[in-house]
């Protein structure tokens, strides 16, 4: 059941990351986005992560995608254009990428011992209670940081976007 | 087998961030290369996920998390520059937003 699963999602993702990749239109594109996201969310509940399942549904498929999507209405961006690409990209590009990955898949299957099989319900520790204690006792620092961060986030974004009043 | 090697979540994550750069370099719309950096954003925060399954520590996620607040705030303020760079320009292809390159 687990592998099905992990098939099903897993297959969802790239399928889905590749239509990211090929097709013209940026609206397109972003709803492949939010399949990716989803089908993360799947799995990271399989590995236990609760609270990132539903953050990952909430704050990435719904705030940020919502963002995308109402900036490429706004900007009513059409389909690219074709052609500028480099002849090093075109020649070299999906040889390496695909070199890329098999380096990633041997290094992953060789150099890292004894990787756990995974295993739906068999750590628990992702739920909001015990992500919540570590990120406000451990992680309280940063947390705090983190809030800093996303106040000068806003006024970037509001002193960017604002009409110059003269 | 009923289970999973966690090794398959790893390298579904190095798939994805392989998409992710390629969408990076080949796609010629501003929109569509900020969307493939949130690809790549997305498939380490898989890694992240994985490596605390791995361990057994919630740490891991703490991460994923904070990844996540990041990208919420580049997000936003990413699109605002590409606001920014519309109103001034007109356009949303890369090829003619050049005036910094030499």
């Amino acid at each position: 059941m687990d592998t099905i699963l992990f098939f099903i999602f897993a297959i969802i993702a790239v399928v889905c990351g590749l239509n990211l990749v090929l097709q013209k239109h940026p609206i397109s594109s972003a709803l492949s986005l939010i399949g990716v996201m989803g089908s993360l969310a799947v799995l990271y509940l399989m590995l236990g992560a609760e609270f990132l399942a539903a953050a990952q549904v909430i704050v990435y498929a719904g705030a940020i995608m919502v963002l995308f999507v109402f900036v490429i209405m706004l900007l009513n961006a059409g389909s690219e254009k074709p052609g500028g690409k480099s002849w090093f990209a075109q020649i070299a590009g999906i040889p390496l990428l695909l070199a890329f990955i098999a380096v990633m898949g041997f290094v992953i299957e060789t150099f890292l011992p004894a990787l756990r099989s995974v295993r739906f319900g068999s750590f628990a520790g992702g739920t909001a209670r015990e992500i919540g204690r570590v990120l406000f006792t451990e992680y309280l620092l940063p947390f705090e940081v983190t809030s800093v961060l996303i106040l000068i986030a806003i006024l970037g974004a509001v002193v960017l976007a604002r009409k110059e009043i003269d | 087998m009923h289970h999973v090697p966690l090794s398959w979540y790893l390298i579904l994550s190095a798939i994805l961030f392989a998409l992710g750069i390629a969408g990076f370099i080949y796609r010629k719309n501003i929109i569509t290369v900020f969307m493939s950096i949130e690809l790549m954003l997305n498939a380490v925060n898989l890694s992240f996920v994985a490596f605390a399954y791995q361990l057994r520590q919630v740490d891991g996620q703490i991460y994923a998390f904070f990844v996540m607040v990041v990208a919420a705030a580049e997000a936003a303020v990413g699109l605002a520059i590409i606001l920014t760079v519309f109103k001034n320009r007109k356009t949303l292809q890369i090829d003619e937003i050049d005036s910094m390159k030499l």
